[in-house]
Order: C-alpha cells, then sequence, then structure tokens
C-alpha cells in the first residue's frame, strides 16, 4: 500500500510539475477566453465607413421618413436619376437607392436600385432589404385597407409544454428537453474527451517506461500491478486535477474577459435576436433565459455532479487500464502498435454516436441498454443524467460500470505484467488474449 | 551467521534439501534454488535448475543467450514466478518482501528521464523499503562516495550515458542490499566506470555483501569470481568453484621452458603438444606423472628455468560444456 502511494505521488507528481501540463491547464481557459473575445468583437464590430445614400422613393413607399442607421445616412432627394448620376462625384453620395411605384399591391416582389461606383456591402444591402420589406407592409396593409391587428392573428406560434400524467412528476417545461440535452451533450463530449486525452497519457506513460528499460529495475522493487495501478490512478487525479482547474477557470475566464472587453450579455443576446427570427421579441427573449436559467437550476445537480464524477472515474478506469494493457505490449515503435489500439478506440467511438442519438431519445431502448452496457455507459449515462431517468437504470449502471473497471483493471494487469517484459515482438491481439492465462 | 565455507562439494544436510541427488550444496547459502522449472507458453525456459549461492561470495550465472539466465534473475527477483521448485533467500522460502533485500541492476537498464537525479534515488530507493530519513542519508552517501553532490538537482536526461550508468549502480545498491544481482554490469560501461564498477563490487563484498554476477564474457568472470554455476538450455551444466572447476578439466598440460637437449625416451613419458625451441608444452597421463618427469629431466642434465601447469580457460571449459550440451 505504501509502494502504491509512493507510485501514485510520483506519478502525479511528475506530471501537475512538469512545465507542459501547467501551461496546457491555464493554456486552455485562455484559449476559451481569446476565443469569446475575438468571437464578440467580430459580431460588434461595425463598419467605421460611413456612407450617405440619396434616395429616390418614386412609390413613396418610405414617405420621406428612414431612421439612419450605424454608419448608414439617407437623404431623401427630388432630383431626376439621370441628373443624379451625371453629377454623382459632386454630390459626394456614396449610393443612390431607387424604389420605383408599387405597380401591383398583390405582387410578392418588388425590385428597388441601388447605383453605385461600388458594390453594396452586405450590411447596406441586408438594411436594405429589411427595411424596405418593413415600410412596404405597412404600405400595402395601408393601401389593402387591412386591419393590422388581424394580419398579426394569423401568426401563431405553437409552444409545447410537457407535463407529467401523475401529479407527483416533475413539472418539465417547454425548455427541459433543449437545457438537458444541451448539459447531456456537453457532458458526453468531456467524458469523451476524458478518456482519450488520458487514457492516451497512460498508455504513452507505459510504452515509455517499457522501451527506456526501467521497468525491469521498477517491477523488482514492486508488482507489475501496483505499478500499473499506480500510474492509472496518479494520471487519473491529474486528469481530475485539470478538470477542476478547467470548470472553475473557464467561467471566470470568460465572464472577466467579455466584461473587460466591454460587451456583457446583453449585447450578445441582442446579437443573437438578431441573427435569429425576426419575430422573436425582446420580451420573449428574456423571458425565456430566466425560464432556461430556473430550468438548469432545477436540475437535481446533487445527482448529477457525484454521478458525473464517477462515469468520469469508471469510465477513465476501465478504458484506460486497457490502453495501459495494449502500451505494455507495444514496442518502441508507436506505429507499430497502433493496430492494437483500435480494438479500444472502436467502443469509444460508437459510444460518442450513440450519446448523440441519446440526446434527441433519452429514454430509447438504444439509450438505456448502451447506458448499462460498461464499455458505452461513462459517454452515453452522462448525457442522459439531465433527463432524469429512472433510478433503476442508474444503479444498474452504476453497478455495472463499477464492476466492469475492477475487472477490466484487473484484466489488464495479467496482460501488463506479462506485455513489459517482452521486446522485440510483433503483438497480436491474439498474443494478448494468451497472456491473460499465463501464469505469474 | 558465519559458517565457514566448506568445499563446494559437501552435501547439505538439511533434510529438506536431501532429495537433489546430483548437486553440490554449500551450509548456508545466502540464496538456494531448489529445481526450479519455468516455462513460458510451450517453451521450456528453465527446466530443473538447482544451486547455491554460497554467502559472501562473488558467483557467477554463466551461459549462453537463451540459457535461461534471465529468466531464473527474474524468479530471483520475484518479478516472475516458478512454476515448480523453490528459492530461499537466507533461509527464507522466497516472498514478496524479499525484494527489499535484493538489489537488481539488469542488462538493459534505464531510468526516467525527466527526473531530477535525487528525486529518482530518493523514489528508488522509498520503494525498496528505506524510510525518508534513511533514504536520504544513504544517497547522501553514495553521491559522496562517487564525488557528485551537486548532480542531485540535475535532471536525468542532462547526464552522460557514463554518469547515467553510475546513477544506475547507486541505484542499486542504495537500499544496503544482502544480495546483489549484477546481469552483464560492465557492457556498455566505458574503462573508467568499469573499474570504479569493479572496485564497489569488491567493497561491497567486503562488506558482506553476496553478489550474483551474470555474464557471458568469461575474462570477466576469471577475474572475478570465486563461485559459477554454468546454464545451458534451461539446466545447470556445471558448477563449482572456479579453481575446482578448473582443476576438472583440465588435461595435465605443463609448459616447459629449458636449456641443453631434451634427452630421449621422453615421448614414452608424455605427448609433446607443441615444441618452439627452448619452449615446449607436453601432456602427461595424470597429474601424479608431472613430478617423475620433472625428475626425469632434471636427471638427464636439463637445465629448467620453468615448468607451469597449463589450465584450461572458463572459456574453454564453457565452450566445450555448451557444445557437448552436456553434464561434465
Amino acid at each position: 500500500m505504501d509502494k502504491l502511494w509512493l507510485i501514485i505521488k510520483r506519478e502525479y507528481l511528475t506530471r501537475v510539475k512538469r512545465r507542459s501540463f501547467i501551461i496546457a491547464t491555464l493554456l486552455t481557459p485562455m484559449a476559451f477566453a481569446i476565443f469569446f473575445v475575438v468571437v464578440g468583437l467580430i459580431f460588434q464590430y461595425e463598419s467605421d465607413d460611413s456612407r450617405r445614400i440619396a434616395i429616390i422613393d418614386e412609390g413613396d413607399v418610405l414617405k420621406h421618413s428612414i431612421r439612419d442607421e450605424k454608419n448608414l445616412y439617407f437623404r431623401f432627394v427630388d432630383v431626376e436619376l439621370s441628373v443624379l448620376r451625371e453629377n454623382f462625384a459632386d454630390f459626394d453620395y456614396d449610393g443612390i437607392l431607387v424604389l420605383p411605384q408599387v405597380n401591383d399591391l398583390l405582387a410578392r416582389n418588388y425590385t428597388v436600385y441601388y447605383y453605385s461606383d461600388k458594390q453594396p456591402t452586405l450590411d447596406i444591402e441586408s438594411f436594405i432589404r429589411e427595411h424596405v420589406s418593413e415600410r412596404l407592409r405597412e404600405y400595402k396593409i395601408e393601401a389593402l385597407q387591412l386591419d393590422p391587428r388581424q394580419l398579426e392573428a394569423l401568426d401563431t406560434r405553437v409552444e409545447l409544454d410537457p407535463e407529467p400524467i401523475d401529479e407527483a412528476g416533475q413539472n418539465a417545461s417547454k425548455l427541459t428537453g433543449a437545457i438537458a440535452a444541451g448539459i447531456g451533450g456537453l457532458m458526453g463530449i468531456i467524458m469523451y474527451i476524458v478518456v482519450f486525452i488520458y487514457g492516451m497519457m497512460v498508455m504513452r506513460s507505459v510504452m515509455e517506461e517499457k522501451s527506456n528499460r526501467i521497468v525491469e529495475v521498477m517491477i523488482s522493487s514492486v508488482r507489475p500491478f501496483q505499478l500499473m495501478l499506480g500510474k492509472i490512478v496518479g494520471v487519473g487525479a491529474v486528469g481530475l486535477t485539470q478538470v477542476a482547474i478547467w470548470a472553475v477557470l473557464i467561467p471566470i475566464v470568460v465572464f472577466v474577459s467579455t466584461l473587460a472587453f466591454g460587451f456583457d450579455s446583453e449585447t450578445q443576446m441582442e446579437m443573437a435576436q438578431r441573427s435569429a427570427a425576426a419575430d422573436f421579441n425582446p420580451e420573449d427573449t428574456e423571458a425565456l433565459i430566466a425560464l432556461g436559467l430556473e430550468e438548469f437550476r432545477s436540475l437535481n445537480w446533487w445527482m448529477i455532479l457525484p454521478l458525473f464524477v464517477f462515469y468520469f472515474l469508471g469510465g477513465y478506469f476501465l478504458y484506460s487500464s486497457l490502453f495501459a494493457a495494449v502500451g505494455s505490449a507495444m514496442g518502441d515503435d508507436l506505429g507499430e502498435g497502433q493496430s492494437l489500439t483500435i480494438p479500444i478506440t472502436i467502443p469509444v467511438v460508437i459510444a460518442f454516436y450513440i450519446m448523440m442519438v441519446t440526446i434527441e431519445a433519452p429514454n430509447s431502448s438504444l439509450a438505456v441498454w448502451s447506458s448499462i452496457f460498461p464499455l458505452f455507459s461513462p459517454i452515453v449515462m452522462p448525457a442522459r443524467l439531465a433527463f432524469s431517468p429512472p433510478l433503476w437504470e442508474i444503479l444498474a449502471s452504476v453497478a455495472v460500470l463499477a464492476a466492469a473497471s475492477v475487472f477490466f483493471v484487473w484484466l489488464s494487469g495479467r496482460i501488463y505484467r506479462v506485455g513489459i517484459l517482452m521486446y522485440g515482438k510483433k503483438i497480436t491481439l491474439k498474443e494478448l488474449g494468451k497472456w491473460m492465462f499465463y501464469k505469474d | 551467521m558465519d559458517f565457514p565455507n566448506f568445499s563446494t562439494y559437501i552435501p547439505r544436510s538439511n533434510e529438506t534439501l536431501q532429495k537433489f541427488t546430483k548437486n553440490h550444496r554449500v551450509a548456508h547459502p545466502i540464496l538456494s534454488l531448489d529445481n526450479i522449472v519455468k516455462t513460458y507458453d510451450k517453451n521450456v525456459a528453465v527446466d530443473g535448475v538447482s544451486f547455491d549461492v554460497p554467502r559472501g561470495s562473488i558467483f557467477g550465472l554463466l551461459g549462453p543467450n537463451g540459457a535461461g539466465k534471465t529468466s531464473l534473475i527474474r524468479i530471483i527477483t520475484t518479478i516472475t514466478r516458478a512454476d515448480s521448485g523453490a528459492v530461499y533467500l537466507d533461509g527464507e522460502r522466497l516472498s514478496t518482501t524479499h525484494p527489499e533485500h535484493i538489489g537488481y541492476m539488469p542488462e538493459e537498464r534505464g531510468l526516467y528521464r525527466k527526473m531530477k537525479v535525487g528525486e529518482h534515488l530518493y523514489y528508488l530507493a522509498r520503494l525498496k523499503g528505506l524510510s525518508a530519513a534513511a533514504a536520504r542519508e544513504k544517497i547522501d552517501y553514495w553521491l559522496e562516495k562517487f564525488e557528485i553532490r551537486d548532480w542531485w538537482n540535475k535532471k536525468v536526461e542532462e547526464l552522460s550515458k557514463g554518469m547515467q550508468q553510475k546513477l544506475q549502480f547507486i541505484a542499486t545498491v542504495v537500499h544496503q542490499p544482502k544480495l546483489l544481482i549484477l546481469d552483464e554490469p560492465f557492457s556498455g560501461l566505458d574503462p573508467v566506470n568499469t573499474n570504479l564498477i569493479k572496485q564497489e563490487i569488491h567493497y561491497l563484498q567486503e562488506q558482506g555483501v553476496s553478489i550474483i554476477f551474470s555474464t557471458h564474457r568469461m575474462e570477466q568472470v576469471e577475474e572475478i569470481c570465486e563461485h559459477i554455476v554454468l546454464i545451458n538450455k534451461g539446466r545447470n551444466v556445471l558448477q563449482g568453484k572456479v579453481k575446482d572447476v578448473k582443476n576438472r578439466f583440465k588435461k595435465n598440460l605443463y609448459r616447459i621452458q629449458y636449456s641443453g637437449e631434451l634427452p630421449p625416451g621422453l615421448e614414452e613419458r608424455a605427448r609433446i603438444v607443441e615444441q618452439t625451441g627452448h619452449d615446449i608444452t607436453i601432456q602427461v597421463g595424470e597429474e601424479a606423472q608431472s613430478n617423475s618427469l620433472l625428475q626425469f629431466l632434471l636427471q638427464h642434465g636439463v637445465f629448467v628455468h620453468a615448468f607451469n601447469e597449463i589450465l584450461p580457460t572458463l572459456n574453454e571449459i564453457f565452450i566445450r560444456q555448451v557444445k557437448e550440451g552436456v553434464n561434465g
């Protein structure tokens, strides 16, 4: 036990103290921050060249009023288009917008003309299109003598609010599905990454010890199983440390950087609105966000977080032990052993795809059985947790994963003890299988 | 604890060891192997090997490549377990606590490249069961001894190969093992380090450490070892004191340097193997005849400058035994 502790300590400390670890741990949140800032800045960026546009409103669609927008300045002119075009350079306009007569009130198309020596930029184009469309609608309503309120009533948004059959059930709001899917997907992806990053870390470390020949010295002092377990636990602790630091640092860094760069969540929301459907009014958005936050808070975090840590550890132990076994069989040549890692990566990738499907149909039988099957459950189950799956499924999944992790660690230990002493031989999967049954 | 080393050929009276028939046992050996068998898959790597390592000796474990030396060493160091047979370290059946009394330097040896020298030695010492304080004290002692105190904070990867070899040796002996197992310890060592390690081996022997020295370099064995066992194809072929083994295989060859004329009739008494000028190598039928031969020469007025017995080198014996593949 003492020795196991010494090994864990070394595996943990040498990694955590390494410069590359510190850099990766700190830089990842920084990368997030930079990403957010850059994205924010790009969205926030407003064209700084101001443009003046002359409007010839032949159809009187705009009724001599249009609001200036950002760097766009409009002026209604009563000059002939030909005159304007001839003296374009003198007038100091960037463009001339011509709105022709509306001949057919029932026509669904209306063409405006934009004269310029430059191509209209996207923001000019979209502004003109949206604005004219809006004003034309008002113009037509008036011309056709329609009742605007009746017209609006034609637009009905249908919402779905799930309700439980029995009263005791949790009353889910219309957002539950979306939020759970978001959280579930995020957790599933984190698990997927964790298994790969830290599993591979274990594998590389085992290979390094083997090819560097320290391993024989080590196992003349400790049991091979102790060495393997110490390494798995040590690297797992490194993973927990890193993920914990990220979990704290990323939100802080993102929050601080958004503050520092002066765009609060409100402008971001505005941006979101702008890109979202036009009929989404701001009050709705606010209500939706409030509802979302409430929904987020109402999730059973006391259940989800510990279970997440459990699946993190379970999945990590299961897969990293397999990676350790494969690493022990590999020679100095990473490429040669690559084929041995395929049987491990395939279930991880399959689990990832099942997870994606699971988010959409969290109670399908595929989802249920995958979250019990131990090779899939570490990735699939975390994605389902936010959908509050039945208790028996959670218990079954936890029990099976716990048992499977122990079993796989034991099994890998059997392969590992043979593999680390085997040099200069190309190893096949069949051989790995045989090693399990070797005597000590 | 200080039992005299009886002649290698005296069988041990211990009842548990009586079933060994052809083996030569030692009184209270530091290490005793009893009919060890080890198979990998269907390969028999070790096939009933038994021998004793006398306490405080330097013991040569010899054999060609693939003879089963490494398999045996891995069993002794508890890295693997024998399929059958028993190993006794200092009279106790080998168990998982014993690695703390064994220092093992494998032929292929490495270090953690990213660790600092001090940390590395400390880690290995602690794994061998030393307390924190004892580990520090021992490491200080050895670094001092090799005059490399200022290495403590150096990273292993910054060291030259020769420096790493020193480090590996320290790592092997830092926990004061009773039994030291060195597998081809001089392979890859420069002459300076070779000498240094040789000195340390002798020094440790004086301190009472028993040393198993595994190699196929016979000249080193002759120089260093007192006892040997020769393993071939998983069986022990030959064992005993180096001197005794050599005597056992001698062919009663003598080299005579003389002046004057060789008397007639010499051919009837001995076979002339080689003759160059006044330097002759002869073979007699049995050892006792050497005296009468010398007498014969002297009586016939030959002036004898030198009269030496030629013993076979271990290398010759080794090659012959391996070729024959039979028990000598």
